[in-house]
């Protein structure tokens, strides 16, 4: 279960005799997620893989499932599709299930899984076909959307080439052209960029964000955070198969450090204690040791000034005052700490 | 069941084994010698012979075969006979063999190969049925071998009209016999195989794990095909008709209780271990 949630389904529609009043209350209620997982359990030979996961992508926005190797994070992209049944819970993908409704489901979801899953013998131009053709697209407008598609990620030149021959990231590329094909309202990513050079993951990463711009939503995995970042509207934590945290990066951040913060950095070692004494100041909550010297944390941004002037009174000199914006990378590194710190408190708990 | 997402699946692995020379080199060989190289010289040696001591031996050993068969041979000398025997009788059962032993070996591998180079992921998220994959996979297994069979037995056809003709009076091939084994026993016999392997395919681990139980079930239908495909040959139409309807009725059957050999998590890889 997550310690925090995003966007979470409405679920009922209004009804009464007064059908403006009526129409008015729909409209303003939320969209339903297109994703909605509910304490999904999953188990291989015994071994859970997740266990009581909760995962919420709202509609028309990225949602970045964040978690080490092995946290489930292409599990449940499996179970999103109906590719894989859960052993317990609830799946709802845009609104239907995918295990009633699986041709449904699957018709309406792009995918591209870690490894590019294409076939090597074959074109691009044949692989891209194969698709189209198995999601039901039109014959006669089959041709015209495996242009579009392969140029849109810039690989029409190499269309009649057969994959065998293509490198890794011209086969994400054409991955990326597979899943879009049939115009899928949902785009899975399981570790888009996985193999790709820096600048190869970069056009991908820029490729998935004008996807959105087209209405889309989007659904991806991925362990690298710097990808994450900037990315993602929303986020789920997961780890050894259960969500830590979800919801927009922001309010996460704001959850984990609710106060402004700058960091400070002056001349000397022997000063680095003094630092610690701004806490006599108002406004200051409290001062942490950081990589450059120490972060102080303010209940406002405002406070900054008669900081600095309180430390240029005391005769230090100052090297750098940076304020400090949290990135998902620590964000993800405190909710991992934090929650190995309920866990071994729990165990302690239990122990005792 | 939507055909034509079938249609798709067979056409496409189709399309890659005929990309593969590593596959269909082997197959035009072995089609080579079941159909072309070994007819040809057994009955060019036959025909070419003459009335010699040897082709009198085989010719008395036709005493052997069942009454009604000895009633079909055509031909007024003993090569001529003999190499009618051969031709009609003989080789009956190649044809039976050829067609299995291609379509197993690539029914062998069409499901665990797609698990094996991870193409298996894009058909599980794909709209496509378990049932419908299962379907294509068949056909594509199917056909290769049946299409070979055919061509093979097109040449064979000719051979045996261009060198036994001539000794029973006139281009005589393919009996009727021979029509009903191609065209309604053989399929029935493959039907039978295809459902067993792609079962078997769909449920191990690797391509050879495949190929080899596969084998294990395709060694005693071969042997069973063969034995049928004589009795076909040696007996009435309406023999080959019934035996053509019980080799279809049990690969109906098969095939029917094989769609299930299909699970989305098994294309994944990841069902029962696997």
């Amino acid at each position: 279960m997550a310690m925090a949630s995003g966007t979470r389904a409405s679920g009922t529609v209004a009804s009464g005799c007064d059908f403006a009043a009526d129409m008015s209350r729909v409209s303003s209620q939320p969209a339903p997620p297109a994703v909605s997982l509910r304490g999904i359990n999953k188990s291989f030979n015994e071994v859970p893989a997740l266990i009581g996961l909760d995962v919420i992508a709202p509609d028309g926005q990225i949602t970045v499932l964040l978690g080490p190797n092995g946290a489930g994070k292409t599990t449940a992209i499996r179970i999103v599709t109906g590719a894989m049944t859960p052993d317990a819970g609830t799946v709802r993908t845009l609104g239907l299930d995918p295990e009633a409704d699986g041709e449904e489901v699957r018709r309406a979801c792009g995918v591209v899984s870690a490894k590019p899953a294409l076939y090597d013998r074959l074109s691009g131009n044949d692989n891209l076909r194969y698709a189209a053709e198995l999601h039901g697209v039109d014959k006669r407008i089959i041709d015209d959307r495996i242009w579009a598609a392969a140029g849109r990620f810039g690989i029409e030149h190499a269309l009649d080439a057969q994959v065998g021959g293509y490198s890794t990231g011209m086969k994400t590329r054409l991955a990326l052209a597979r899943s879009v094909l049939h115009e899928p309202q949902l785009l899975l990513f399981d570790e888009p960029t996985s193999g790709l050079d820096p600048e190869s993951a970069q056009a991908v990463l820029q490729l998935i964000r004008d996807m959105t711009s087209d209405g889309h939503t989007v659904v991806m995995c991925t362990h690298h955070l710097v990808e994450a970042e900037g990315l993602a509207d929303h986020v789920v934590v997961l780890d050894a198969g259960n969500d830590l945290v979800a919801g927009k990066p922001a309010d996460l951040i704001h959850q984990f450090w609710p106060d402004d913060s700058v960091e400070i950095a002056v001349e000397g070692d022997s000063s680095l204690a003094d630092l610690h004494d701004l806490t006599v100041l108002a406004g200051v909550v409290r001062t942490e040791s950081s990589k450059h010297g120490v972060r102080v944390i303010l209940d406002s941004p405002d406070v900054t000034p008669d900081v600095v002037d309180a430390l240029v009174r005391a005769g230090h000199r100052i090297r750098m005052v940076n304020p400090h914006e949290p990135t998902l990378e620590e964000l993800y590194f405190a909710v991992r700490r934090s929650a190995r710190d309920l866990g071994e408190a729990t165990n302690e708990e239990v122990m005792s | 069941m939507n055909w034509s997402r079938t249609l798709t699946v067979a056409r496409t692995d189709v399309k890659q084994l005929v990309l593969a020379k590593d596959f269909w080199m082997p197959m035009g060989i072995l089609g080579s010698i079941f159909f072309v190289i070994v007819p040809l010289v057994l009955l060019f040696s036959i025909t070419s012979l003459g009335d010699v001591e040897a082709v009198q031996n085989i010719a008395n050993t036709l005493e052997v075969l069942p009454q009604k068969a000895q009633d079909q041979i055509k031909g007024d000398t003993p090569q001529g006979r003999t190499s009618y025997a051969l031709a009609v009788f003989l080789f009956a059962p190649m044809a039976v063999v050829v067609p299995l032993t291609i379509s197993t070996a690539v029914g062998a591998a069409t499901l665990v190969g797609e698990r094996e180079r991870g193409t298996g992921e894009f058909l599980a998220h794909s709209p496509a049925a378990t049932k419908e994959i299962y379907l294509g996979k068949l056909l594509a297994s199917l056909l290769p071998g049946y299409f070979t069979t055919m061509v093979g037995f097109t040449a064979y056809s000719l051979i045996v009209n261009l060198i036994v003709g001539p000794e029973v009076g006139g281009w005589f091939f393919p009996t009727t016999q021979w029509w009903l084994l191609m065209l309604w026993v053989l399929p029935g016999f493959l039907l039978i195989g295809l459902s067993l392997v792609l079962r078997l395919s769909g449920k191990v681990k690797s391509t050879a794990a495949a190929q080899q139980a596969s084998g294990l079930i395709t060694l005693p239908l071969i042997a069973v095909s063969y034995a049928q495909a004589s009795g076909a040959i040696y007996g009435t139409p309406t023999t080959t008709i019934v035996i053509g309807a019980i080799a279809w009725s049990i690969g109906i059957t098969s095939t029917w209780r094989g769609m299930g050999a299909v699970k989305r998590q098994r294309l994944l890889g990841v069902a029962d271990g696997v």
